[in-house]
């Protein structure tokens, strides 16, 4: 089995992020940069199916230079190849921009199956799995907080506010996963060592037949007209519990009418 | 003048949410008639529902491929029905099921999609709280109608009573749309609460409720404020509550009116999910926790002295 795996580059949510004042874009130049979150749970899950199954697997990023970085910290968690598509017109690009760079780097690969995280830390968008399948006209089993491999056939666990879903589809196909999937495991410094021989194909627009004008500031479905910081919330009232902080806190309650 | 269309939310039991009526009451303030559009079953109740909240046409999808497939048919559906009647804007719920439908059809429609939005303009300005609830955007679709998924709780819905006419839609999806089979429905119990995302008040609790059993405590100060019940990740990653409850970065964004934080630091991710909260109270027993930098009211003290303390007041004053 063959298996791509997305893998973007975000700004460390653990720190404060900003939009640039110039163009509305995220500012990737003074962030902390780190692979989203979601998409460690992701390497782990293809990892796991090919050491059950054999295969192949490869992470792909959209992203600027910089995201090398987190191509290589993926790739010493244990993938056999990268490809990352980068290119400057790509900066500022939208989802619906983005899903078609994907869509026609996956293209290339003849993978069974594609494995994503749910949704990215920076743009919560939770959107570019159904994108990119709706694309490749495959299946797209996403939200999975379980997933199963029989043969060709793909079960999932999809996660629902009333409780779970159990949906199928044959391969080829594309399932998005949450971080309760599994625990991903850290990179040894075997890993590490071999991550930086492994192969990583650099792509451009152009490679993917997709021009400039496509992509991009040029090329967004949606603009940033305009973004400022929230005002802080204050700080309100802070008691000792002493001996009656529950009453305390109840009368609190009723004087803002919610008891 | 062209309709704004409303994706209809309903729960498996067939009622509307609550980010629906929401939807329309938002619906009414951007120009134009109110339709919604239900994409599955439809009721004689969910219509009378739709037109108290001013939906004056109804468009009614219903059919085995969109219960028994994930979003692809009712995306295929919802993308035939814009390109028939031209909408001046479509409003669907900010859920993974209302974020996964929009971004379909924006790729079907080569159309912008913005998400998470908490207020809309009639000129299609939509206003997005990003980073964790740090900064304020304001943006627009650029390319096509605006087609945008809204954050439930983001306004107060009011009803408009109207007396809708529903129009039956054809459901015609390609094999394409019919490749991820639904096989199960599973309903995890959680009672009578109300939805995380949903609930005008939220209690929550995290590493410092320190077993599942005790989460009993949170649960029951929750049920006696009519709250739904939240945690953190450290809370979830321990096992003391399931994850669809996790409250944060990587799990619910919830904006309700009140935010109880129960035995939580108040660690940026989880800010992430809950900082909108009109009113937040905390209790903690280190002074020092983030917590209570964005706390209205804060209690430094042991949770297991003050909430029991708590619910027998509420109880008395009941
Ligand atoms: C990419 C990423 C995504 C994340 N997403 C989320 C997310 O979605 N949601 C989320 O919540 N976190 C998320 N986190 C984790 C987050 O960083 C924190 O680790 C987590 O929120 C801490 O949970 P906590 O406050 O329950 O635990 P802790 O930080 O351990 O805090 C426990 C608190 O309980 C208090 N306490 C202990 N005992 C008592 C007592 N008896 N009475 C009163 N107080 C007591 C302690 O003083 C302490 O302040 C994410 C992290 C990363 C890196
Ligand atoms: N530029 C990108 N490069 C690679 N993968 C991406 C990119 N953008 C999104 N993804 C993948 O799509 C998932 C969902 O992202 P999003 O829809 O942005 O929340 C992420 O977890 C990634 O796996």
């Amino acid at each position: 089995m063959k298996i791509v795996v997305l893998v973007k580059q975000v700004p460390d949510s653990g720190a404060e992020r900003t939009l640039r004042n110039d163009d509305n874009t995220v500012d990737r130049a003074s962030a902390n940069n780190v692979i989203n979150e979601m998409d460690e749970y992701a390497i782990e899950e293809a990892l796991r199916l090919q050491e059950a199954h054999g295969g192949e697997v490869v992470v792909l990023t959209v992203g600027p230079d910089r995201a090398t970085e987190s191509i290589r910290k993926a790739l010493s968690m244990g993938p056999d190849s990268a490809v990352h598509v980068v290119d400057d017109a790509l900066h500022g690009s939208c989802a619906v921009a983005t899903s078609k760079v994907l869509a026609a780097a996956i293209a290339q690969q003849n993978a069974d199956l594609v494995i994503c995280g749910a949704e990215s830390t920076d743009g919560r968008v939770q959107v570019m799995p159904h994108m990119v399948a709706e694309r490749l006209g495959i299946a797209a089993l996403t939200g999975a907080r379980k997933l199963t491999v029989e043969g060709s056939q793909l079960t999932i666990e999809r996660q629902t506010d009333e409780g779970y879903e159990v949906v199928t589809a044959a391969t080829p196909a594309l399932v998005s996963v949450w971080d309760t999937i599994n625990d991903p495991r850290y990179p040894s410094f075997k890993g590490i060592m071999a991550a930086k021989k492994k192969p990583l194909q650099t792509l451009s627009l152009a490679d993917l037949g997709i021009a400039a004008g496509e992509v991009g500031l040029d090329g967004a479905t949606s603009a940033v007209a305009e973004h400022n910081k929230r005002p802080p919330r204050q700080a309100g009232n802070k008691i000792d519990a002493g001996d009656d902080g529950g009453a305390k806190l109840v009368e609190y309650l009723a004087s803002e009418k919610f008891v | 003048m062209a309709e704004v269309l409303v994706v209809v939310e309903a729960s498996s039991q067939g009622g509307v949410k609550k980010v629906t009526l929401e939807m329309l009451t938002l619906a009414r303030t951007l120009g134009g008639d109110v339709a919604a559009v239900v994409l599955g079953g439809s009721s004689d109740e969910l219509t009378a529902k739709l037109g108290e909240y001013g939906a004056t046409k109804i468009y009614a999808a219903a059919g085995a491929d969109l219960d028994e497939y994930l979003v692809a048919p009712k995306a295929t559906v919802l993308a035939g029905l814009i390109q028939r009647v031209s909408p001046a804007a479509v409003l669907l719920a900010s859920t993974q099921e209302g974020k996964e439908i929009a971004a379909r059809v924006a790729v079907k429609l080569d159309n912008g999609v913005l998400t998470d939005v908490v207020a809309l303009e009639p000129d299609g300005t939509a206003t997005q709280v990003v980073f964790a609830g740090s900064t304020i955007v304001k943006s627009k679709v650029t390319k096509g109608l605006p087609i945008v998924t809204v954050r439930p709780n983001s306004l107060t819905p009011a009803p408009a009573p109207a007396t809708p006419a529903v129009e039956p839609v054809e459901v015609a999806v390609a094999d394409k749309d019919r490749l991820a089979k639904v096989v199960e429905r599973k309903v995890e119990a959680k009672g009578a609460r109300p939805e995380l995302a949903e609930a005008s008040i939220v209690v929550s609790g995290g590493r410092g409720v320190g077993s599942a059993d005790n989460f009993k405590l949170v649960e029951e100060l929750a049920d006696l404020l009519g709250g739904a019940v939240g945690a953190s990740r450290a809370a979830v990653d321990s096992g003391f509550y399931p994850h669809q409850f996790q409250v944060g970065q990587t799990g619910k964004t919830v904006s309700p009116q009140l935010y109880v934080a129960l035995g939580i630091s108040g660690a940026i991710q989880h800010r992430a999910g809950m900082q909108t909260s009109k009113t937040i109270v905390a209790v903690n027993k280190d002074a020092e926790a983030p917590i209570f930098e964005l706390a209205d009211f804060g209690v430094v003290g042991d949770l297991f002295k003050v909430v029991p303390q708590a619910a027998e007041e509420i109880r008395k004053r009941k």
